[in-house]
């Protein structure tokens, strides 16, 4: 079974473990994940900021890219990708005056027959019907189920049943052994892009989530957004200056929870790459009962 | 796109908001529920409800206060506010276009300025390289704003949990890229932003 994969930047660079720890699920399941070859940058925040016509074009050239190379489905586990990528199929789907004006721009036809896939959708369609024979490991922890703004909103491109209260990813983690726990801040938004320009604002946003989190009795937070990740991770110590308290939570892409319960080595999931030490996690995992 | 209006005879902004983009502002009727929702209101000058009001009432001076206010720029376009908003009301796509108008004129508020240079930063490190490198990113943002010392001591040890790359992965064909950001610079008449 092969399936188009889009990574996107941030699963080359800060975020590498999602990446590899989503191919490393993937093989264990037998299903086989191909790159679009010669893929771009989305445009993310900046391009939808400051330029229209940019944030359609720049999906565009890589939504080409996969129908010329024959793909029926690309899975884009970044949320933020994820949405540039569907808001401009979809722009260009129901409108032809954008329509011509983009492949003017990308210098390519576009089709619009790739579906694009959710890093939930993705597990649920390959990963659920295989995975209980995978599954060796109880994750035996109580894990806040992140989702952020991109994996909830809007809701015609998330296709979320629920976006203001979403339950697709504590579905993943009842299967891994996890207790997802009810808490308030699941679909508040972490700061995202203000990462570097206004860090204040990061910490304020991502303070709030972490507290609620832990204030509820949550041993882990499992997000499946690069950009959440990094905010509640590697901008810790801005949290802690914050909050004037110090909160040790380990920060997991839903695919490294899944790959644990999958038996899948801690290194070969990127577990040891984060700033807040994933040990706590880890060290509560144990064999499923038969 | 949208034309930069110095001439008293050329449509409101509103007129231009309403042409370019899917939205109408008379669709409120004031709920509040966007800024209700909104993370950031409280460091908002001036809400997102009011935004739609002073659209809807295009009172004298309205443009020039809206393009140079701080809440465009502060909005993350996490959607909270359409998602909730009863008569769906794309308030993000409003703080879209009123980013790039402002820009277009020249009134972005000082207190943005790190905000659009990191914008800038951004899309610059992709026409260059087709992707985004988060060294290059870092290192033109931080030559934009001057904040060299900013997160400096969050580099060694990112470099070697293996999340920086220095030599940046490119598009092996680069060029067309660069075609792609012409083209939407010369279909826009040439303005300046990018």
């Amino acid at each position: 079974m092969q399936i188009g994969f889009y990574p996107g930047c941030s699963l080359e660079g800060s975020s590498k473990e999602y990446s590899q720890s989503l191919l490393a699920v993937a093989e264990k399941c037998g299903v086989t994940l191909e790159e679009i070859k010669d893929w771009s940058c989305c445009g993310a925040s900046a391009a939808h900021s400051l330029n229209h016509d940019l944030s359609i074009a720049l999906p565009a050239r890589t939504l080409a890219l996969a129908e010329n190379q024959g793909m029926t489905e690309v899975v884009i586990p970044c949320a933020a990708c994820y949405g540039r990528m569907a808001a401009s199929q979809k722009a260009m789907l129901e409108d032809a005056s954008v329509l011509k004006k983009t492949q003017g721009f990308i210098d390519m036809k576009f089709l619009g027959n790739v579906q694009l896939l959710t890093v939930f959708e993705f597990l649920q369609k390959y990963i659920f019907p295989v995975a209980d024979q995978y599954i060796v490991n109880k994750l035996n922890q109580k894990t806040a189920c992140y989702y952020g703004c991109l994996l909830a909103r809007p809701k015609e491109l998330t296709k979320l049943e629920r976006p203001e209260n979403p339950m697709e990813m504590e579905a993943v983690m009842e299967k891994a052994g996890a207790t997802p726990i009810d808490w308030a801040f699941k679909t508040e938004c972490c700061g995202a892009g203000f990462s570097m320009s206004r860090t204040d604002i990061v910490a304020k946003l991502s303070g709030r989530i972490l507290e609620d989190a832990a204030d509820r009795g949550a041993e882990s937070i499992i997000v499946a957004c690069p950009m959440c990740q990094s905010n509640l991770d590697l901008r810790r110590p801005e949290i802690k200056k914050q909050l004037k308290k110090d909160i040790n939570i380990p920060v997991l892409f839903i695919t490294q929870a899944l790959g644990l319960s999958m038996g899948i080595p801690a290194k070969d999931l990127g577990l040891e790459n984060h700033f807040v030490s994933t040990g706590k996690a880890v060290s509560c995992i144990v064999k499923k009962e038969a | 796109m949208h034309k930069p209006t110095n001439t008293t005879h050329s449509p409101s902004l509103k007129k231009r908001m309403e042409q370019e983009i899917d939205v109408i502002a008379s669709h409120c009727y004031q709920c509040g529920k966007c800024t209700a929702g909104c993370p950031l209101n409280e460091d908002m000058d001036i809400m997102p409800n009011q935004i739609l009001r002073m659209l809807q009432l295009e009172l004298p001076g309205y443009e020039d206060k809206l393009l140079s206010s701080l809440s465009i720029w502060l909005c993350l376009a996490c959607d909270t506010c359409y998602s909730r908003c009863p008569q769906e009301v794309k308030l993000s796509q409003v703080m879209d276009f009123l980013r790039q108008e402002s820009v277009r004129q020249n009134k972005v508020n000082p207190k943005a300025k790190d905000i659009l240079k990191f914008h800038q930063a951004f899309l610059e490190t992709i026409e260059k390289n087709g992707k985004l490198n988060e060294v290059w990113l870092t290192l033109n943002y931080k030559l934009k704003t001057l904040n060299l010392l900013q997160d400096i001591n969050k580099a060694p040890s990112m470099f070697f949990k293996g999340k920086l790359n220095p030599i940046p992965d490119r598009v092996h064909n680069v060029k067309e890229i660069e075609k792609i950001f012409n083209k939407v610079r010369e279909n826009e008449g040439g303005t300046k932003c990018k």
